[in-house]
Formats: structure tokens, C-alpha cells, sequence
């Protein structure tokens, strides 16, 4: 059995990749203050295949998000020694 | 049957008998599934069940998706396109983005504490957080009233499909509401039977047919109508046309920045998605679907796949504006306009008489499993949490699932006066009223997951002072055309001179004082109960031997919108 597949008791906390944890916390907070800020994008141009930019932008925002939420999945599993392969 | 209504008027026989005959499939297929593994049914549901055990990605993918189709979805979200505009329904876009990042952060902990301990509603953490019976019946007291809401929309999502087809109509009071009776009976029936023991089953056709109307509906409407430049094109001049009841204009086709005319509305935009975004996941139903997931990090990986499926609710959303562009008139049997009936009267007009039949059976199925399966998370915390706790401490498991038997109607009941009492016009406006209430538990759940340094008594008040502000100041929004209260649940932010979301705003006064009394009772020396759980707990995982499985009750797999 490895040393981070082992069962915690009491107060122990499995060892972390602090630097890590805090990447993964960027790449989470980066699409809710991006969608937040919406007079970033309450605009009608430019348009892309007739759809005002307001409504094309968000669109763009559900393809970035999945992945940023991902690279997140995968910084928080190495920052405990761990990998997506580990987790299946 | 007045002139007016001869669009709608009339039975639409063809569509009425398909809606009707798939309906009927689906639920007998449910029935039949829960009678023949009535040996262990627990195995077989896991057999059936997903997370990922027997399909591949994709299949689970899929299938997690269906979830998130319901009434609010389908009928509520492009209603609101459809009256009001884009700060009044698109945000349910930014809000089903951001919900999964903020889940991601949280959501694994939760899982890990639960499994450790046994607990299956957030009111049961909190109890054995802070050891504090008061502070975990608000929890569950919230979540439980939060709810009724929440199933009143889909009730009124049954209820536009059976309209639009041709039930009910007439005068007198019990005939013109009788489409909401019917969908109220169905969802009885369907909750109190055994059709839920088979949540997979149903899933499965459910989702399918779900996903064939809308596949059909976003690629082949808009089409119809004459491309998006169209559709753009006539929302705007409709959302630029002045509304005679209020002067104002008739909605915002995007929101507006400030200006001479008024404050703008994109403070309100951002509040109404950050808002119901952090309140989804303190739903029962929420909770009871992410606790069921095989791991904590599960939870983690579906947070990075569900975002996606926005992508299909945007197209969901701005039908309300194809309807727009297609010169949709939807007029209720009595003969007034509703908005609700948008989408089934779009897919009447412009599908064939037997796939508008399909389109109904989807919508209505898609509104009628998280309708029941809502009344059970919420029974499940009420006899939990309340019955058992203190009504009935040595309650026999017998006695407790017949109360949540009784319960789980009682709460439709409540449901059906919500529709009757409230604005049926904009529906949307019950789920976000439900996510005024449910926002007040996140301080006294998420917080307590990472410090007890908040003071359990500190929570409790900033809780009560959240709940009182949010339901006074959503009360006190009169809507001006029909002088009703609860008209909508946006309000000026004091201090702010902005619109912005109730729930919102409740919660930075209930953060503001738990905060400011922590202090207080922390100098003090107030004792803060003796916490049961200990750090380690936060971060065990599948395969620990001390962590147990949960009971869990019938849920969907992802909690929905």
C-alpha cells in the first residue's frame, strides 16, 4: 500500500502540493469572475453567424470552462500524489 | 371557446393520444422494472445505476445530461426569453456555468465528511458540526420549503404541455385549472408508486426522448424560421417596443449598462447567476444526488463534463425567441396570454400533430421525475431532521417511511398552493424565490466544511436575519401589471442603487452578522459545541474501511436546474 493510499486518523491531512492547490483554485475562479463581469460583454458586435457577441461569448465560455475544470481535476489529484488514472 | 383561443382551442387529438400513450409506456415500463427486481432491488439498481460502472464515458455523459432537462429548462427559462428578455432568462446560462467550479471546491469534502460519519442531509452535518438541534432544523426547515417552489414549476411545466394539447378549458374555476389537477394527480400517483424504485429505467427512455426533441427542436426550428439573424433580429424589436403597463421597455434583448434612463441591469444579470448557482447544490435533491456518487473525486470529474450541457440549455433558452420570430401567440384556454405556453404552442405550430405528441411526452416526463424525486429528498429531510430528531426520537423505520410517504405529498400539496397563489405568468421567478431561502444555509454548510471558527449561534441568527429580509423584500415586489406580490426576484440593493438578486443580497446580511457575532460570542467564550467529526474526515475517500455507503433514496443522477 503506498503512503497517500493509506487511511487518515484524527487530525492528519494527506501531504499537498500547496502551489498546486492554489493553480487549480485560479483555473476554478478564472470563468465565474470572467462570466461575472458582465460589462465585459453585454455588447452587440462583433457578430459571428448572425448572433450578437453577448450571446456567441457565453457560448464560447461553456467550451473554455469544461476544460479549465479539468486541468483543475487533474492539479488537484497530483497535488496529493495522485493522477486521473489512480481515481477511475 | 372564445375566438380568441381558436389557435389553441380544440383538442389536439393526434398529439394528445401520443403524449398520452408514451406517457403511459414510460411510467408502466417504470412499474414493471420495480416489479421484476423486486428481489434485491438495492443490486439491481446499482446494476442499472451509472457512475460510470458498466458505460463508457460517453453513454454516462449522456445520461447525466438528461437531468438537467425539467420544466425549468423547457418551459420556464424560454418563457422569460420570451416576455422579458435576456437578464431575465440568459442568465440561467453564466448560472449553469459557474455552478460546477463552485461545486468542484466544496463538493469533495461533503462527500468524504457524509461518508465518514453517516450523514445523508446537510442538516445532519451541521448537527454533528456544531452539535447545535436548532441550527440543523433551519437547515432542513429551508431546504424542505425551498423545495415546494421548486416542484410548483414543474407542476406548471405538466401543465402548460396538457393546456397547449387541449385539457381542460371551460369557466368555472375547477374546469380551468384542470390541467394543473391532472398533472398534480399524476405526479402523486407517480411518486407514491413504485415507479421510482426504477429511476434507470425511466432514465433511460426519458432521456432519450428528451434529447431526440430537443436535437429536433434547436436544429430544425430555427431553420424554420429564417436563420438566427431572424430570430435576433425580432427579439430586438420586440424587447425595444414599449410595454403600456409600465412605460418601461418591453425587456432587454442584452442587458443595459447605466444610463440616463435608469440603472443598469448588469449587476442584476451577474447577482441572479452567482445567486442561483451557489444555492443549486444546497437543494435536498442536489445533495442527495452528489452523495450517491461512487467517490469524492467523481463528483470532481462530472463537475468538468456537466458545464457543456449549457451549451444545449442556451439553445433551449433563446427558443423563446425563435417563438418570438415565428409569431407564436400563446394564449391560454381561458383566453389569456401566457408566456409559459410559449414552448409546447411553438412545437404545436410548427412540428406534425404526432411529434408535437413526442415533444409533450418529453416535456412533461422531463418535469415529472425531478418533480418526484424533489418531494422525496424533501420528505427524506423532514422525517429525518424534524420527525425523527423531534417529534419522534424512537420512531420504527416502518413509521418513518410512512411519514415520508405522507410527507412527500404534503409537499406537493403545498406545491399546487404556490401555483395557485402565485404569479403562474412567470415561472421562473418560483425557482429563484426558492433560491432566496436556500442561499441562507451556505454560510452554516459550506463554511462549517472548511472552520468552526463562525459561531453556531452566530450562523443561526445571520440565517434568520437572511431568511426574514429575503422573503419580506421578494414579498414587496408588487408586479405592476397585475398588482400582485412576489412579482419578481430582483430588488434595488440598498446603498448600491442597482438591481440586483434578493438571495443575494440576504446573503451578504446574513454573512455580515454571523460574522460580527462570531466575534462577539468567540470574546465571550460562548461554548460552540463539541464537534463529532475531525480533520482527517475531510479528506477520506472510497476504499477507506471507515467509510460506509449511504442509503440512498431514488435520485437522478445530476442535480438539476
Amino acid at each position: 500500500m503506498r503512503e497517500q493510499d493509506r487511511p487518515l486518523e484524527g487530525d492528519a491531512v494527506p501531504p499537498t502540493n500547496k502551489g498546486m492547490l492554489a493553480a487549480a483554485g485560479v483555473l476554478l475562479m478564472i470563468p465565474v469572475i470572467a462570466l461575472m463581469a458582465v460589462f465585459t460583454y453585454a455588447r452587440d458586435t462583433p457578430e459571428l453567424f448572425g448572433w450578437p457577441f453577448f450571446f456567441w461569448y457565453q457560448m464560447l465560455w461553456i467550451i473554455i470552462t469544461p476544460v479549465m475544470t479539468y486541468c483543475a481535476y487533474v492539479l488537484v489529484l497530483k497535488a496529493r500524489g495522485q493522477s486521473p488514472k489512480d481515481v477511475q | 371557446m372564445t375566438a380568441l383561443a381558436a389557435g389553441t382551442g380544440g383538442i389536439n387529438w393526434t398529439a394528445l393520444i401520443v403524449l398520452v400513450v408514451l406517457f403511459s409506456l414510460v411510467t408502466v415500463a417504470g412499474f414493471m422494472a420495480g416489479r421484476f427486481q423486486r428481489g434485491d432491488t438495492l443490486d439491481s439498481l446499482d446494476e442499472w445505476g451509472l457512475g460510470g460502472r458498466r458505460f463508457g464515458t460517453w453513454v454516462t455523459w449522456f445520461l447525466l445530461g438528461g437531468d438537467l432537462y425539467t420544466a425549468y429548462t423547457f418551459v420556464a427559462v424560454p418563457a422569460a426569453m420570451f416576455a422579458a428578455g435576456s437578464v431575465a432568462g440568459f442568465f440561467a446560462i453564466p448560472y449553469t456555468i459557474i455552478a460546477y467550479p463552485i461545486i468542484f471546491v466544496f463538493m469533495a469534502r461533503l462527500w468524504s465528511v457524509s461518508h465518514r460519519h453517516g450523514y445523508v442531509t446537510t442538516a445532519d452535518f451541521v448537527r454533528g458540526r456544531y452539535d447545535a438541534r436548532s441550527l440543523s432544523l433551519a437547515v432542513a426547515v429551508t431546504g424542505f420549503l425551498a423545495t415546494m417552489p421548486y416542484i410548483a414549476l414543474q407542476l406548471v411545466g405538466i401543465q402548460a404541455v396538457l393546456e397547449v394539447a387541449g385539457v381542460g378549458g371551460g369557466d368555472n374555476w375547477l374546469a380551468k385549472d384542470a390541467p394543473l389537477f391532472v398533472a398534480f394527480a399524476l405526479l402523486a400517483a407517480y411518486t407514491y408508486s413504485s415507479g421510482l424504485r426504477a429511476p434507470a429505467v425511466i432514465a433511460f427512455v426519458k432521456d432519450a426522448l428528451v434529447y431526440l426533441v430537443i436535437i429536433v427542436a434547436v436544429i430544425y426550428l430555427p431553420a424554420k424560421v429564417g436563420g438566427w439573424d431572424t430570430i435576433f433580429g425580432a427579439a430586438a424589436d420586440k424587447m425595444g417596443t414599449t410595454n403600456p403597463a409600465t412605460g418601461a421597455p418591453t425587456g432587454a434583448f442584452i442587458p443595459p449598462g447605466s444610463s440616463d434612463a435608469g440603472p443598469g441591469l448588469y449587476w442584476a444579470f451577474a447577482t441572479l447567476a452567482l445567486g442561483s448557482a451557489m444555492a443549486l447544490f444546497m437543494y435536498p435533491h442536489a445533495v442527495t444526488a452528489v452523495l450517491s456518487s461512487k467517490s469524492r473525486n467523481t463528483i470532481r470529474r462530472n463537475a468538468a463534463i456537466l458545464p457543456a450541457y449549457s451549451f444545449v440549455l442556451a439553445l433551449l433558452a433563446l427558443l423563446g425567441w425563435v417563438a418570438i420570430a415565428a409569431g407564436t401567440q400563446p394564449i391560454g384556454l381561458d383566453g389569456e396570454p401566457n408566456p409559459q405556453l410559449v414552448v409546447p404552442q411553438l412545437f404545436e405550430d410548427m412540428f406534425p400533430a404526432w411529434f408535437a405528441g413526442v415533444a409533450f411526452a418529453a416535456v412533461a416526463i422531463g418535469a415529472l421525475v425531478p418533480a418526484a424525486i424533489m418531494s422525496i429528498a424533501a420528505a427524506n429531510t423532514f422525517t429525518r431532521n424534524i420527525y425523527k430528531e423531534w417529534l419522534k426520537p424512537n420512531a420504527t423505520a416502518k413509521q418513518e417511511a410512512q411519514v415520508s410517504k405522507l410527507v412527500s405529498l404534503v409537499v406537493k400539496a403545498f406545491a399546487l398552493v404556490f401555483v395557485l397563489t402565485l404569479d403562474k405568468q412567470n415561472a421562473i421567478n418560483f425557482q429563484l424565490l426558492g433560491g432566496i431561502w436556500m442561499l441562507q444555509t451556505f454560510p452554516a454548510i459550506v463554511f462549517s466544511l472548511y472552520t468552526r471558527w463562525f459561531h453556531r449561534w452566530a450562523l443561526l441568527a445571520g440565517w434568520a436575519v437572511g431568511m426574514v429580509y429575503g422573503t419580506l423584500t421578494a414579498y414587496n415586489v408588487v408586479n405592476p401589471v397585475t398588482g400582485g406580490h412576489f412579482g419578481s426576484s430582483l430588488a434595488m440593493v440598498p446603498g448600491l442603487e442597482q438591481m440586483g438578486y434578493i438571495a443575494l443580497t440576504a446573503f451578504v446580511l446574513n454573512l455580515v452578522v454571523a460574522a460580527v457575532l462570531s466575534v462577539v460570542l468567540n470574546a465571550a467564550k460562548v461554548s460552540n459545541g463539541t464537534d463529532e467529526t475531525v480533520r482527517s474526515d475531510y479528506h477520506a475517500d472510497a476504499g477507506d474501511p471507515r467509510v460506509q455507503p449511504l442509503p440512498t433514496p431514488p435520485h437522478e443522477e445530476s442535480p438539476n436546474p
